[in-house]
């Protein structure tokens, strides 16, 4: 059990989190889609501990600040449960099994939607682009609307 | 007021005959947070700096310190026990060994934290038995930063220390930084190097010829500074795009790229509004930030 807990913290830390400095997405954001991401892959399992704020701020070299608000924000959501002292522990009971349905039925509908904008003679780097802006910047697509 | 804030500043001011190099500076640094005080060159970052720790008097305005006021020698004494500091040049006695130094220093205060001292001899390397007028200039910086991170303060005001450090001293440098600010200390460093603040710091302060240009978070900074470039099939409408938040416009034939720092988004609808042939909008890094703002001005 402790061999296969260092085992996921190591990996935890040298493969899932890459914090990209110059995106336009604060870093905290990008952590806490990175943390949900892993646990929607069972990277990440129930109960299992993240590091700890310090050592996590330490091997990604970003202010303890940036770690302590993805933390609190991802408590706040129910995907982690903080305890004093002790640290963060993923909280996932119940909600994999249906998370991991309703990635299967959208990817269904994304990929509906997609045929229908080959139809309408979008290329795919077109329909990609319109991807990537409705969800790095929600705000800025909707007043076009 | 004093809790929340580690540094604050009211119309500090800094003149040296005719020539100001701080001009009615008005800042506030809050607590627990790791904030980096940018500019260029000669844009005021030391002065400051030695302002708010009383090395240097100034010329009009006030500011005070964990709640000490500068300027009184009394309540400047009380802070300077709180606070470390790594100055711009890194003064040290060129006589003693790095050992003598680090005895020296540690004599002086009650703070002071063997296991930090003895991590950071053997992160930075620092051979204990050389005299420091021997060591390089990186190796000064090294030696200047451990006296400094040695202590358990209230506050760190570091001027430029990064300075002379290579990437792998940098590296240390900033994984020191984090871990202080772990522990729960303030910290207010000067730099020009973004890359090494963009990772680290909660806020940016920026400075020019004296003035504070921007105080932001970064948090904030990622999240709304936009570059938006626009294909007109004409020439570009430029007056139209002159509304709040556009901190610069540029045009080129039929294109134009627009710089907001705030409201990208009515800046999307307007050229909507004027029939764009194409809009697109991307984020800024700090780099573009810091080139754009200090570079409008």
């Amino acid at each position: 059990m402790l061999s296969r807990c260092i085992f996921t913290l190591i990996q935890l830390n040298d493969m899932f989190f890459k914090l990209n400095p110059i995106t336009g997405q604060p870093l905290y954001v990008q952590l806490m889609q990175q943390i949900r991401h892993a646990t929607e892959t069972g990277a990440l399992q129930d109960g299992e501990q993240l590091p700890g704020i310090r050592t996590l701020a330490e091997k990604l070299l970003v202010s303890p600040n940036t770690i302590a608000k993805a933390y609190s924000e991802l408590e706040h959501e129910g995907l982690l449960e903080l305890r004093q002292g002790s640290g963060a522990f993923v909280c996932v009971k119940g909600r994999i099994r249906s998370l991991a349905d309703s990635v299967r039925v959208a990817r269904r509908r994304i990929r509906d939607l997609i045929d229908r904008l080959r139809d309408d003679g979008l290329v795919d780097e077109e329909i990609r682009r319109a991807f990537e802006a409705e969800l790095l910047f929600p705000a800025e697509v909707a007043s076009k609307r | 007021m004093t809790n929340e804030f580690v540094i604050l500043t009211h119309r500090l001011t800094k003149s040296y005959g005719h020539c100001e190099a701080v001009r009615g500076l008005d800042l506030s640094i809050g607590r627990n947070r790791i904030t980096a005080f940018l500019g260029r060159n000669g844009a005021g970052k030391s002065t400051t700096i030695k302002m708010l720790l009383g090395l240097i008097k100034p010329t009009a305005g006030s500011g005070e310190v964990l709640g000490r006021q500068i300027t009184d020698a009394e309540q400047n004494r009380e802070m300077r026990k709180r606070v470390a500091y790594v100055a711009e040049d890194k003064p040290l006695y060129g006589y003693m060994t790095v050992e003598q130094t680090i005895n020296f220093a540690r004599s002086f205060y009650s703070d002071w934290r063997i296991d930090v001292e003895q991590k950071l001899l053997l992160d930075f390397e620092l051979p204990a038995n050389r005299k420091v007028k021997s060591l390089s200039k990186g190796m000064r910086t090294k030696l200047a930063l451990l006296l400094a991170f040695a202590r358990r303060p209230e506050l760190l005001i570091l001027d430029e220390p990064s300075e002379g450090l290579d990437p792998v001293g940098i590296e240390y440098l900033l994984r020191t930084l984090v871990s202080c600010s772990a522990e729960g200390v303030s910290i207010f460093f000067s730099s020009h190097q973004i890359a090494e603040v963009e990772r680290v710091a909660d806020h940016i302060c920026i400075l020019e010829k004296g003035s504070l240009l921007m105080d932001a978070s970064v948090d904030q900074l990622r999240q709304s500074y936009r570059r938006i470039d626009i294909v007109f099939s004409g020439l570009p409408p430029e007056h139209d795009f002159r509304v709040s938040g556009v901190e610069s416009i540029k045009t080129d034939g039929h294109q134009m790229r627009v710089f907001a720092s705030r409201n990208a988004e009515a800046v999307v609808e307007r050229a909507q509004e004027l029939s764009a042939v194409s809009v697109e909008i991307a984020p800024v890094g700090l780099r573009d930030v810091f080139l754009e703002t200090v570079g409008e001005n």
